[in-house]
């Protein structure tokens, strides 16, 4: 059975000879982004409280390596690099789509409840 | 992948459903079209989460005071607990890859031994969420909730949490708990706390180190603490109800919804992680009995295991919605 595997990752930056090896350096790769927010979680380094876009940087750091772990797990483990791009966008980009919108929608109807909390006249701190 | 398990009769017949224009098998088709609506449903849940915390971007408790706890130590470990299980779960993902690319080989026994490690790691991670839970159930310093439904924290000069158990002073009138032999049969009253507000306040009257910390999160990204006598009038004219550890309707870290949204979501992901680990014991014994070698295919393996990694790939984002943003 002829299994063809893409074995490069990173834009072709780094190559693998066997599939088994892109595993293992797939999971060092996994392991490190890991290591790397558990740290900023544990030290919270003060230069990324700086708010950006509604949100602390800090926290934008840490959606985006889950992201990029997500593409990882997806991507090798998943093997969804060596399917056809028909089926990796029907799964892909259907699921994006959806789930923007779905966070679109609620962050913006809880930021609005909470700016009532706020600003109107209701008592919540009693 | 070029793998079909059964032969249908209709290979090559373009309108008999023969072709494949995505070269993926029936059922690998459908695990993945599975999986994105589960994904579907795992982003409904962390998107209402957010919604709450948005709804409470002002006094939502802060995960690295929640969760500081691991096994058989004693202290103060944020983190620590969860970066294991996440690395857990992501090594049995790595053997679980490792099977089924044992199983493209067609190796028997290879794919044997990596399915019997993912299922142990498996089994570890259940274990270590029913820790988790455990340990969030029973709670640690305990708090007072307010009329209002917030949560009044003790600490002392120096900002360390303050254990109720520890300054609560002993006031008389202690109230008994209904049972349903000495009072009204039809009614019932689950465990009343360990102490009474009142006891609580005569504690804090006793203790003149100690101090209220509110639910308020402050310019700083702290809890707001109270002074001496701002402390005494919120716990003497807002103090309701001890409570101690967390459940669906009440949590001594904050907010109730904050519980709520962790039994449901971990919950949810725990449940998927217990139904991963029986398909792949079922699995497992097949691949034992060589069901996959007679079929000549271990295409179930990668079925199984793209079920596996959706699971790993959720609780990616689980750990990061909850324990770091």
């Amino acid at each position: 059975m002829a299994h063809e595997h893409k074995l490069a990752i990173f834009q072709g930056l780094v190559k693998f000879k066997s599939n088994t090896q892109k595993i293992w350096g797939v999971l060092i790769f996994l392991t490190i982004v890991t290591g790397i927010e558990v740290v900023l979680g544990i030290y919270k380094p003060e230069m990324l409280m700086a708010k950006v876009l509604g949100m602390k940087l800090l926290n934008w750091i840490f959606i985006i390596l889950t992201i990029v772990k997500a593409y990882y797990i997806t991507w090798d483990f998943m093997h969804m690099r060596d399917e056809t791009k028909a089926l990796r966008r029907m799964v892909v980009w259907t699921a994006i789509f959806l789930i923007l919108y779905l966070i679109f929608i609620l962050l913006q109807e809880g930021g609005y409840i909470e700016s009532v909390y706020t600003n109107g006249y209701v008592k919540k701190d009693f | 992948m070029d793998t079909t398990v059964a032969n249908t009769g209709t290979e090559g017949k373009t309108w008999g459903g023969g072709n494949q224009p995505l070269k993926a098998s029936y059922g690998k088709m459908m695990m993945w079209f599975f999986i994105v609506s589960d994904a579907l449903t795992f982003s409904g849940f962390l998107a209402a989460y957010g919604f709450s915390r948005f709804k409470f971007i002002g006094s939502w408790p802060i995960a690295d005071e929640v969760f500081t706890h691991i096994p058989f130590f004693h202290g103060n470990y944020p983190m620590i607990y969860v970066a294991f299980m996440t690395f857990v779960l992501i090594m049995s993902s790595v053997t679980m890859v490792l099977a089924v690319d044992a199983g493209h080989h067609m190796k028997k026994n290879k794919v044997i031994w990596y399915m019997f490690l993912t299922i142990i790691g498996g089994l570890i991670f259940v274990g270590s969420q029913a820790w988790e839970w455990g340990t969030f159930i029973k709670g640690d310093y305990g708090a007072v909730q307010t009329k209002g439904g917030n949560i009044l924290q003790l600490v002392d000069n120096e900002g360390h949490r303050v254990a109720l158990r520890d300054i609560a002073v002993d006031a008389h009138g202690e109230r008994v708990a209904h049972e349903r032999k000495n009072g009204l049969w039809f009614v019932e009253e689950p465990t009343l706390p360990a102490y009474t507000v009142d006891e609580v306040y005569n504690g804090l009257v006793a203790n003149p180190n100690v101090l209220v910390r509110t639910q308020a999160i402050n310019a700083e990204g702290e809890k707001t603490v109270l002074s001496r006598e701002e402390s005494l009038r919120q716990l003497k004219t807002n103090g309701k109800l001890v409570v101690e550890g967390a459940n669906l309707h009440v949590n001594e870290y904050g907010t109730s919804l904050f519980a709520d949204f962790f039994f449901f979501i971990t919950g949810f992901h725990g449940f998927h992680v217990f139904s991963g680990v029986v398909i792949n014991i079922i699995i497992f014994f097949n691949v034992i009995l060589g069901t996959y070698e007679r079929r000549g295919s271990y295409e179930m393996v990668e079925k199984v295991g793209l079920y596996w990694h959706f699971v790993d790939l959720v609780w990616v984002f689980v750990f990061t919605f909850f324990y770091l943003v």
